[in-house]
């Protein structure tokens, strides 16, 4: 299972807006480099991430190769209700990974 | 005396060479070969067909990297749109181009008005000294963009696999 470090304030004022930070630990392999006999590495990358706020998605990203490995992303999003934040990361070879992170909004 | 000096010479540049050359065919097998990499026309044609029809406007648009950076494999990139973030009115996708890794993509984001903040941080691979260009696309059909120049040390995708 792929680690996921995810930062997400757990409070918030209606209305504000809250930096959201996530972090997957992922090799991001390119699929542009070879072995010293030659064969070439397959590609091995998450390709897309989601966030949604109560269902409702905020932000959304599709990554290429061209991603450092452990691929890092810095976003923002309004606080506008009391719930939860989910974090999805979907990858080759069958790669999906969730985090989530309960807000409260006073 | 000359002749023996000459001789010594001969044998200092052999041995270099000799060195040289047993360097490069001790590296070889270990050498990448990467496949074609993008050019800047390709780039554009990437950008080309994200715009479609529309007109592709220069501003709006901060790039926050590094101007120069020694290792390509992880360059911190801040890309900041100046848009507002109404229902009406809002910044729905940011696309990040690059003209000389293998492939034009880097990264592109898709916003909206929930997101807040018309801006994200992430990091990314630089094969080369090369322009980055950031392309964004508002609520109201207008694309905008934005380049600039990075200088790369050690470029990302060279590393030797074992």
């Amino acid at each position: 299972m792929t680690r996921a470090l995810i930062n997400v304030p757990t409070k918030a004022k209606r209305g504000e807006i809250i930096g959201l930070k996530v972090l997957i630990s992922h090799k991001m392999e390119t699929g542009f480099r070879y072995t010293t006999t030659g064969e070439r590495i397959e590609r091995d990358i998450i390709h897309t991430f989601i966030a949604t706020y109560n269902g409702d998605e905020i932000f959304r990203a599709n990554l290429h190769p061209a991603m450092s490995a452990n691929p890092f992303l810095a976003f923002h999003a309004v606080a506008t209700e009391s719930g939860v934040i989910d974090f999805q990361w979907h990858g080759d070879n069958g790669l999906a990974a969730r985090q989530t992170a309960k807000i409260t909004v006073e | 005396m000359d002749r023996i000096g000459k001789q010594t010479k001969a044998t200092r540049r052999a041995v270099v060479t000799g060195a040289g050359a047993a360097l490069l065919g001790a590296a070889a097998p270990t050498v990448v070969v990467g496949p074609a990499r993008a050019t800047p026309e390709e780039m554009q044609a990437t950008i080309n067909k994200l715009v479609g029809d529309a007109k592709l406007k220069a501003g709006k648009i901060t790039i926050d990297i590094p101007p120069l950076v020694e290792n390509g494999n992880t360059v911190p990139c801040t890309v900041t749109v100046d848009s507002p973030m109404t229902e009406q009115n809002y910044c729905k996708a940011i696309h990040v181009l690059n003209e000389r890794n293998p492939q034009p993509n880097v990264i592109s984001v898709y916003l909206n008005p929930r997101s807040g903040r018309a801006a994200f941080s992430t990091r990314i691979r630089l094969s080369d000294t090369q322009n980055v260009t950031v392309v964004a696309e508002l609520s109201n059909g207008s694309f905008w963009s934005a380049s600039v120049n990075v200088v790369v040390t050690i470029g990302a995708c060279l590393e030797d696999v074992i």
